[in-house]
């Protein structure tokens, strides 16, 4: 076989797609575990349905799954595909606005007979009626394709017919010039006790890898080479299993159990899922009976002297909201996760959304502050719910933590921290003596109550819902108490302020425009201010991490800036937010409420039409 | 932990060291006084360190127990305290966990709770205090109020179906099931006590009078004139006889337990049921729940105490396996297992 040279790109962005049985969503990681290995950077972003399975060849059973790779920074799973596998026409219909004009299809033409061709809702073949004029398009018999290199083994119909994303898998390798090692030690693994499986699927692999190279796919094939990536070791991870294990991390640090109650809910399970694996570190996982039996199980291990965590998405964080004021009232730590999606009521469950913030910031009874901290990329989950341990077991009070769809299922490379290089995470304790001790005495610069936990002997008290005496804990009905405990409650979550770091600004530090954003919006927003730097137009940006306080400089930073752009996927929370904090400053939005990230290009768009204004 | 959590050998304790500084806030007459001083009285008899002992309360009168203790204690939200009682006990199983409710607490609003923590059999002690009425908010009816019952949100009679805590219990799995009388301080001490050695939820229903916006309700079972012959205390392996002179008994007839009189009609004792609490078989544990005036006794005592392994022992034991299997020992392990990649 000859070979010709394949061509050098900076970056590619891959879209797999198929039926939500297809194995996608597998395909699409091994690809990008590959190039990991290969020391490429990227990104990755599922997008599947809420069905589990729902009619095969119908537009609402498409899982999809986006990659971008590179030898440049990555910040993004791209906005669209320059390649994109489709596995039968419903996949092609519901992605084809997700291909840049021009770009490459390879489509399972096995499947375009006129059944599957009307059960994806289209009149005419797309193969034949023009409307792929404007892609390249790779025919490709993949199903028989697979029935033929798999004959002989002994396997039935339907098993011979899964192996068919391995062989679309192998096209791909071959295509971008990857090594099927990994994928064929996967295999191996995956399918140690079925070696009949591992042979199966392994053929499929070999049997797309050749046959790319033989039909010459594409004139000649791509080779993205490593990027230039900080040394040290590197894994693979998602927001969901980053979070999971920055708690872990945090448990480890304070020298505390971790105890996780929560109640399955997309797109939060996974971190339980990961969590339950770790018992032999401690942890207790809890899959309680509701949304408020998770929270007050995690309040009940928080009282009990354990890191007390929760998770849910919006519609559990909703029914929490009781329960969290009890943890504001009694000054106890409490990690909340709300791993945000598209609502109201159930929404859309596998779409991703930023609309919770005015949920977690002002969604419960009374003035019950809480501190609110987004993560802004899949890997940074780690380090911001370490941070959202320390605050609140330093602070003594509820910090939720705000990720969504796009974090938790998404995906990038991680460079591993090292557990000495975390900061400390003191636990408040009381060390006077057991006459001295009363509950609501506090440390003079948190403000926080000492974490004296049943089972220390003679510094027995009682906690509860009732307002509370300053100092004392008794219960009390006095207005002026109350007064000052609403005041201590506010003012302790205010003076996190000191204990969090300032304000970050990337580009510009002062000057026309400065973009704000928060949560998993950085990729796209640092995307678009990077690519406008290298057309020779400079504005700031300010993502902001620490929602609830703020980070102390904010302010200033908003005011060096003529115009502030306030970007988010709600309909204008963080720009009200901060319209009520910072009234003297005027505010313009980038607002999308689709279930969808942004994509680069609305950023873009939106900035040059206002500083062409 | 601080230097405050040494095992320092204790004195004997006294109903004293469980008495809070707090002034007592219920009504006076309520039946509440005569079960918190129950308590405090079963508590020295329980071999536990006093600072090992928590009350966890959801809302309602019976809720604020735990600031009348001077143990550890927490006053939580309305019907979730068998939540809050679970991570109390999962975190750290040495504790002796109570838990105090009301029919509404458990029935009404934490009543998904309430029959989860039962199926769960985690080894904590509930406390109901049944007093057939919601107090706290002054007079609407509960879950346990009677069919008919004229209540203020009631005022034509109650049109719901009361609840059989005891038989709740049972179907969600209830391994432990007392039932107790205000009334009856010695018994009520009695029963807190043996319940504290039920591994698993022990759930202790206490009939309570509320003298405000119930009174009476329990009449039918406590009036003096007649109690004997409407109260069965029930113990594990004597026969259940009952009235004054212990003349009566009850008996199967068929698939339904009835009355008997011994010496009359030629029923002799050893016709008469013996009690066995550790029977797995819930059918004459469900029999004697279901049992009320006028036409059987109330029963009283442990009607039902079997062994299953508690939901506190598992998670330990699962613990214990994953160690034996754990391929790391250390978050910093943990990172650098599996698939990771140097970059130089």
């Amino acid at each position: 076989m000859s070979k010709t040279m394949p061509v050098e790109l900076d970056k590619v962005v891959i879209r797999f797609a198929g039926d939500s049985g297809d194995g996608m969503q597998l395909t699409g990681s091994q690809f990008t575990y590959t190039s990991a290995m290969l020391g490429n950077d990227l990104a990755t972003f599922p997008d599947f349905p809420a069905e589990i399975r729902a009619p095969q060849g119908t537009v609402e059973g498409v899982s999809g799954f986006q990659v971008q790779i590179g030898k440049i920074d990555i910040y993004t799973p791209g906005d669209l595909a320059d390649i994109l596998i489709a596995m039968n026409p419903a996949a092609l219909r519901s992605n084809i606005n997700w291909v840049r004009k021009g770009g490459n299809i390879i489509l399972d033409t096995d499947y375009f007979q006129d059944r599957n061709i009307k059960k994806a809702g289209y009149k005419t073949n797309p193969m034949e009626d023009g409307s792929l004029d404007d892609y390249k398009i790779i025919e490709a018999p993949i199903t028989s394709l697979t029935k033929t290199a798999l004959k002989g083994i002994e396997l039935d119909n339907k098993s011979i017919i899964r192996c068919k994303n391995m062989f679309a898998l192998g096209m791909m390798y071959w295509l971008f010039d990857r090594s099927k090692d990994e994928t064929i030690k996967f295999l191996e693994s995956k399918f140690r006790k079925k070696p009949v499986l591992v042979e199966a699927n392994k053929k499929a692999l070999n049997a797309g890898y050749n046959y790319a190279i033989t039909i010459r796919a594409i004139a000649s094939n791509y080779k993205i080479p490593a990027a230039k990536i900080e040394k040290g070791i590197y894994r693979h991870i998602s927001g969901n299993q980053a979070s999971a294990w920055g708690l872990l991390a945090a448990a480890e640090k304070v020298g505390r159990k971790l105890f996780y109650g929560s109640y399955p809910i997309t797109p939060a399970s996974d971190i339980l899922h990961e969590l339950t694996k770790y018992k032999n570190l401690g942890v207790i996982t809890l899959q309680a009976e509701d949304e408020i039996a998770a929270v007050c199980s995690a309040i009940g291990a928080s009282y009990a002297g354990q890191l007390g965590v929760t998770a849910s998405a919006g519609p559990g964080i909703a029914l929490k909201g009781e329960a969290i004021g009890l943890a504001i009232m009694a000054e106890i730590p409490l990690i909340i996760i709300d791993v945000q999606r598209g609502g109201p009521s159930t929404g859309l469950p596998t779409k991703t959304e930023q609309a919770d913030l005015n949920l977690v910031l002002y969604g419960r009874n009374s003035d019950s502050p809480c501190i609110v901290i987004a993560p802004s990329t899949p890997a940074n989950c780690f380090e911001y719910i370490f941070q959202a341990a320390r605050l609140s077991i330093e602070h003594m009070t509820p910090v939720i933590f705000l990720s969504d769809g796009y974090l938790a299922n998404g995906s990038e490379p991680w460079k591993l921290p090292s557990m000495a290089d975390l900061p400390e995470i003191n636990a408040p304790q009381f060390k006077g003596s057991e006459q001295e001790f009363q509950p609501y005495l506090r440390d003079p610069k948190k403000m926080s109550r000492y974490w004296v936990v049943p089972g220390m002997a003679g510094l027995e008290h009682r906690l509860g819902g009732l307002e509370k005496e300053d100092i004392t804990g008794n219960i009390s009905y006095d207005p002026e108490n109350h007064q000052k405990m609403i005041d201590i409650r506010a003012d302790k979550v205010k003076a996190v302020a000191n204990f969090i770091p300032e304000q970050q600004v990337i580009g510009a530090t002062s000057g026309e425009l400065l973009l704000v954003g928060w949560g998993s919006t950085y990729g796209s927003m640092l995307s678009a201010v990077k690519e406008l730097e290298k057309e020779g137009v400079k504005i700031g940006l300010a993502h902001i991490n620490y929602l609830n306080p703020l980070p102390k400089n904010l302010g200033t930073i908003l005011g060096a800036y003529n115009k502030v752009l306030v970007c988010e996927l709600n309909s204008g929370q963080l720009a009200n937010y901060l319209r009520h904090l910072f009234p003297e400053y005027r505010y313009l939005q980038l607002n999308k409420v689709q279930g969808l990230p942004f994509k680069i290009t609305e950023i873009k768009e939106k900035i040059k039409s206002i500083l062409n204004n | 932990m601080s230097e405050h959590a040494i095992d320092a050998p204790q004195p004997k304790l006294t109903k004293k060291d469980f008495t809070s500084d707090q002034m007592v806030r219920w009504c006076p007459g309520c039946g509440d006084y005569a079960i918190l001083s129950a308590i405090q009285n079963a508590l020295p008899q329980i071999p536990e360190k006093k600072e090992d002992f928590v009350f966890i309360s959801g809302i309602g009168c019976a809720a604020r127990f735990p600031y009348y203790m001077s143990t550890y204690g927490f006053h939580t939200i309305h019907g979730r305290a068998p939540a809050v009682a679970t991570g109390v006990k999962l975190a750290n199983p040495k504790l002796n966990v109570w838990e105090i409710t009301g029919d509404g607490d458990a029935l009404a609003i934490g009543g998904n709770h309430f029959i989860h923590v039962l199926r769960r059999n985690i080894d904590i002690n509930i406390l109901l205090f049944n007093n057939e009425i919601y107090g706290l908010t002054k007079g609407q009816y509960s879950p346990t109020s009677r069919f008919g019952q004229v209540t203020k949100s009631t005022p034509m009679g109650g049109i719901e179906r009361p609840f059989s805590a005891g038989e709740l219990a049972l179907a969600a799995g209830g391994t432990f099931f007392a039932r107790t009388i205000d009334t009856n301080p010695k018994l009520m001490t009695q029963i807190f006590v043996e319940s504290s050695q039920h591994q698993g939820t022990s759930l202790i229903e206490i009939l309570q009078n509320c003298v405000i916006f119930n009174d009476n309700a329990h009449a039918a079972v406590t009036r003096k004139d007649h109690k004997d012959d409407f109260q069965l205390h029930l113990e594990h392996g004597k026969p259940m006889l009952f009235g004054k002179e212990k003349d009566k008994g009850l008996r199967l007839n068929g698939f339904k337990l009835e009355v008997v009189s011994i010496g009359e009609n030629g029923d002799q004792e050893n016709d008469i049921l013996v009690h066995d609490a550790n029977e797995t078989d819930t059918i004459i544990h469900h029999m004697l729940i279901r049992m009320s005036p006028p036409d059987f006794p109330m029963a009283l005592g442990i009607i039902r105490a079997v062994k299953a392994p508690t939901y506190d022992q598992l998670v330990e034991q699962q613990y214990q396996q994953s160690l034996e299997k754990a391929s790391f020992q250390s978050v910093d392990e943990l990172l650098r297992s599996g698939n990771t990649w140097e970059v130089k």
